[in-house]
């Protein structure tokens, strides 16, 4: 009873947080807008970045730092599921003996077409909303899509090839970055190569991210 | 009111209800949906505030976007512990390490 009683005023208390929450947001919104007015400044900016979409802009060549980062940190992460991942304490169940036929031709269909939009996604990066991110993402769905079919078996331990795959999209940052070093500043690209260069650090991203969000699924199931 | 600040009440909303869900939800799966409606509710409010003048600014628009692929990359970490501790203690609850005197 007490518990119950402690869970209504913690709830209550929840909702007045989000009300305070909304009625200074609201506050915030009605100041004068700021002295820095970023899209303005991305957008005078935008042909030296050999690329044509302000999100791509930012995340691959503004900051870039950012993105390095950030695909460290999935790395990382994959590394610490692999570490508590149950290695080999059970065998597998056997793919084929829960397999739905109608699920699976369906998966055979789906996957070489998810593969096409991965590899589409990754283009129209350049220049409309896309980018390796969402290209990584389709291609980590198509993988888990697999395996929930029963076609693609649970991985286990990685191979040699699936590691280099893993953290290609790293390496491919980093060498970049380490080639640029020259220029005085990390990852700040030549205009003239920024496009292609660009596109270079993206497919590695798009390689890894679905290895790696794919991993993040079938290490652990 | 713009779209965007209607976008950023949202997250504000969905903040306090993942909060909620975190103080309160006992079960680890619940507790870490909770926090994802968090982050999704942070999400909302940095670009619902960002565009409230009606333009887009791709700058929150990127630091969300790499914000929830690490979201994403937590989360299957937080579901590998939970289910690391489901096989050591079978249970997806944290324990008090002494029992509580409020129990039952």
């Amino acid at each position: 009873m007490k518990r119950n009683y402690l869970a209504q005023a913690l709830g209550l208390l929840a909702a007045l947080f989000a009300a305070i929450l909304i009625a200074v947001m609201l506050e915030l919104a009605a100041l004068p807008p700021p002295a820095v007015n970023l899209p303005d400044a991305v957008g005078v900016r935008m042909e030296a970045t050999g690329v044509a979409h302000p999100v791509t802009a930012v995340l691959l060549n503004f900051r870039g730092y950012d993105t390095l980062l950030e695909i460290g940190v999935l790395l990382l992460a994959l590394l610490v599921v692999l570490a508590v991942a149950p290695h080999g304490e059970k065998a597998p169940p056997n793919p084929s003996s829960r397999a739905d036929p109608v699920l699976q031709t369906l998966a055979r269909i789906a996957v070489p077409l998810m593969v096409l939009a991965a590899v589409y996604l990754l283009w129209a990066g350049a220049y409309q909303s896309g980018g390796a991110f969402q290209a990584g993402a389709v291609l980590g769905a198509a993988a888990v899509l697999l395996h929930l079919a029963g076609l693609l078996p649970r991985w286990d331990t990685p191979g040699a090839r699936l590691r280099i795959g893993l953290a290609a999209g790293f390496l491919a940052f980093i060498a970049v970055a380490t080639a640029l070093l020259g220029q005085g500043a990390l990852l700040q690209y030549p205009p003239a190569q920024a496009g292609s260069l660009i596109l270079l650090i993206e497919a590695g991203l798009t390689l890894s991210l679905g290895l790696i969000l794919a991993g993040l699924f079938l290490f652990l199931s | 009111m713009s779209t965007g600040l209607i976008f950023a009440s949202a997250g504000a909303l969905l903040f306090a209800m993942g909060l909620a869900g975190v103080a309160l939800l006992d079960h680890l799966l619940r507790r870490i949906l909770a926090f994802n409606l968090m982050g999704s509710g942070a999400f909302l409010v940095l670009v619902g505030l960002a565009q409230r003048t009606g333009v887009a600014d791709p700058v929150p628009q990127a630091m969300v976007l790499t914000g929830i692929v690490v979201a994403v990359a937590a989360t299957a970490l937080a579901l590998a512990l939970a289910r690391r501790l489901f096989t050591l203690t079978g249970d997806y609850k944290l324990h008090d390490r002494r029992p509580r005197a409020d129990e039952g």
